[in-house]
């Protein structure tokens, strides 16, 4: 087994330790943060190694949110499949977001991603009925339940989280030594070449946007079930800017480092919101300091000097 | 090769030390601290989740200094069950998402008693599951119709404020009575404004009137002008409920579009909570009509109550601080901390609160609630209290834009805000 591999098995029996050991106030925490690390992670697919940046990721996140959180309102699915409506909503929906925008490159791109996002917010308020809008819905405690198990539960919250969350961060430690991550990563680095050197550049394109909503549709379905509310402000833009500030921390293009920039950010606002209302502005501090001192994020600075092997 | 032995060797000395660093470090964590089980002599801690920043600020600021009024008053005349009150206040955002993890702080980090205070629905809505499935007592101030509505859960109440529903179909009678039957509506195309439109919708046809046009406007927009030639010709009254930063070019180009001959228009204070009357470009609204839940400028019959309330939380007969007049409180809706706090010190003292395990016991206790009667515990006015819905009754105020100021020209009875039950939260289990 790979040093690379070794490390992320180690990272996903730690956190599952973690279950056992931590106060429920933190363990709770850290569900949380392993669902939007999955957000985040799937942001990175796209911005950390196909090098498209999106400013309005929050429609992936809203779309399972809203695919798992209407089919329990409007159809009373049971969690499961729900959480399975989330997912083929991601993707059908990722997957035309993606022939739509990628027709555009650069600022353009983030423009498009950015207006899409809106239209997808404007649409939840649109049909108010359906929705509930602005104020959104709460999902019943009693459809909350899989295979026997209660996801309001702490235990099985934290342990659904970790599964998704081990799922999707083994599936990146495989893709990104795939032929197809390292395709993604040439893109990043140089777009014209890795076309001249015979590969379908769009397609690759194609496939990392619909990757990445589709995991970030993946954590909004998740989010939506193990924690009982569904509202619009998940699809606003400041929950967009959030994943880039989680990979921009955690290093982009590492497989961990959207979960260390998600951890980093959580508890940065958490203690900091404890002492001063000002939060915001002790955030946007560490990520000009670490922006300055720390480029590449700070599983890019552990990488490039203790870490080499770090996918 | 250096490496590759002190990987082979991880306890070595300095590692452990390393190690022992992180854990000592780690253990200086909030949470990690161990927590002694509150004795009959340590305060009752109430989680404060409050909009410091966000959309809900000016709200938040205001509903912060009521709470503090409160509970100051409370605490000199000895606290609740002799124990002193503690407010642990964390700023939510006016974000459901924060608003949650704000709750499982107060539950888990803080042990908290309870959680109170929160404003904006969104926040209730993302907030509240949480709150039960931590079975932790969560009184919000929100006016929503999400508690009477049965959406929440056993442990949400909101014993403190009326909601929407109520508020808004107790208009009904005196629009349709005074100032005109056909009625156009204007609001903005969201959950609020979509509760507005259809509870009053409702509400105007049993007094014989209808509401002729629905103008939705749009979150985003920023203009009016368009959306006024939309209105009828044989509009009697407009009912508007715009909020937001908005609100002032609202105003302003609907004064513009009408001129001095318009028809008779009635109005949400929400539109104008925290602002000052005196602004230029709201000379238009004199003459017209506000909702208040609580006036913000002192009545001619001015009762002791109102002046006590008003000196606790430093409010003068304006409404504004009185360290600086320019700054205009959320009267309309703040009272809801203050009397939600003593409908809490009621619940606790009829329950025998002494800590955690008697939450259940503070809930029933709120449920069996009827009557509240007016008087600083309830300076707002009598209150009615339907434990099945776990949302309070009460009086609602229609207020005159008159020289710059809201004077009352009429005062609701509470059986106009009542209706038909839609939840017995009593039947579900805690």
């Amino acid at each position: 087994m790979s040093r690379a591999l070794t490390f992320h098995i180690g990272a996903i029996i730690v956190l599952a330790a973690l279950q056992f050991i931590l106060p429920v106030y933190h363990s709770g925490n850290l569900a949380r943060i392993m669902v939007l690390a999955v957000y985040a992670m799937g942001y990175n697919v796209m911005f950390g190694y196909a090098g498209l940046l999106s400013l309005g990721h929050a429609m992936f996140f809203a779309v399972g949110m809203y695919g798992a959180g209407l089919s329990v309102r409007l159809f009373d699915m049971a969690a499961a499949p729900a959480f399975g409506t989330g997912i083929i909503a991601s993707i059908l929906f990722s997957l035309g977001v993606g022939l739509l925008a990628l027709r555009t490159i650069g600022v353009a791109f983030m423009i498009v991603t950015l207006m899409f996002s809106q239209a997808i917010y404007l649409l939840i308020l649109y049909f108010n009925p359906l929705t509930r809008g602005d104020e959104g819905f709460v999902i019943p405690r009693a459809v909350r339940q899989v295979a026997g198990f209660d996801l309001s539960d702490p235990t099985t919250r934290y342990f659904a989280a970790l599964l998704l969350f081990a799922i999707c961060l083994l599936g990146m430690v495989w893709l990104v030594r795939s032929r197809t991550g390292r395709v993604l990563i040439a893109i990043r680095e140089n777009e014209e070449r890795a076309r001249m050197l015979g590969y379908d550049t769009w397609a690759h394109k194609l496939f990392a946007v619909v990757l990445s909503g589709t995991m970030s549709g993946a954590a909004g379905a998740a989010y939506g079930l193990l924690f009982g509310s569904i509202g619009a402000s998940f699809a606003e833009v400041p929950f967009s800017i959030l994943p880039l500030l989680y990979v921009l921390l955690g290093g982009p293009g590492t497989v961990i480092g959207p979960f260390v920039g998600t951890v980093f950010m959580f508890y940065l606002r958490d203690i900091s919101s404890s002492f001063t209302d000002a939060h915001m502005l002790v955030a946007g501090v560490a990520l000009v300091l670490l922006t300055m001192y720390a480029r590449r994020g700070i599983m890019g600075v552990v990488r490039e000097r203790w870490a080499k092997w770090l996918p | 090769m250096v490496s590759k032995k002190s990987n082979s060797n991880p306890a070595n000395r300095r590692s452990v030390l390393k190690g022992m660093a992180a854990i000592g470090a780690a253990s200086a964590l909030p949470g990690f601290v161990p927590f002694a089980e509150a004795g009959t002599n340590e305060p009752i801690k109430i989680g404060f989740q409050v909009h410091r920043t966000g959309i809900g600020a000016a709200y938040g600021r205001w509903y912060d200094r009521t709470t503090k009024a409160a509970v100051k008053v409370i605490n000199d005349a000895g606290g609740i069950n002799g124990r002193p009150v503690e407010i642990i206040a964390e700023d939510d955002g006016t974000d459901p998402k924060r608003g949650a993890e704000v709750v499982e702080k107060f539950a888990t980090l803080h042990k908290a008693d309870i959680a109170f205070g929160t404003l904006f629905s969104h926040v209730v809505i993302g907030s509240a599951p949480r709150a039960g499935e931590l079975k932790i007592p969560y009184f919000v101030v929100s006016e929503g119709h999400h508690v009477a509505s049965g959406m929440l859960n056993r442990w949400t109440l909101q014993p403190g404020i009326t909601d929407v529903k109520s508020q808004v179909q107790a208009m009904a009678p005196f629009v349709a009575a005074n100032l005109g039957k056909k009625v156009t509506m204007i609001f903005p195309d969201f959950a609020f404004g979509h509760d507005h439109r259809d509870y009053f919708s409702a509400a105007i046809e049993k007094q014989g009137g209808n509401v002729i046009a629905k103008i939705a406007i749009p979150p985003t927009e920023t203009s009016f002008t368009k959306y006024f030639a939309k209105i009828p010709r044989d509009t009697e009254v407009i009912y508007h409920v715009m909020v937001g930063p908005a609100v002032l070019t609202f105003v302003k180009e609907m004064g513009e579009f009408f001129g001095p001959s318009r028809p008779e228009i009635f109005g949400f204070i929400d539109s104008l909570e925290a602002v000052d009357l005196k602004t230029p470009g709201l000379e238009f609204l004199e003459g017209t009509y506000f909702w208040e839940g609580y006036n913000r400028y002192a009545q001619p019959d001015q009762s002791d109550v109102d002046r006590f309330y008003r000196a606790a939380v430093g409010i003068d007969n304006n409404g504004a601080s009185v360290s600086d007049p320019k700054d205009v409180s959320t009267a309309a809706h703040m009272w809801g901390c203050w009397e939600t706090l003593y409908v809490i010190k009621a619940g606790m003292e009829a329950a025998g609160y002494r800590g955690p395990k008697d939450r259940a016991a503070l809930v029933e206790a709120v449920e069996a609630m009827t009557t509240m009667a007016e008087g600083r515990e309830h300076p707002q006015g009598d209150k009615l209290f339907n434990g099945k819905t776990h949302q309070v009754f009460g009086h609602q105020n229609i207020s005159r834009f008159e020289g710059g100021k809201l004077v009352r020209v009429h005062r609701t009875s509470i059986e106009d805000t009542l209706y038909p039950d839609e939840v017995d939260y009593t039947k579900m289990s805690f």
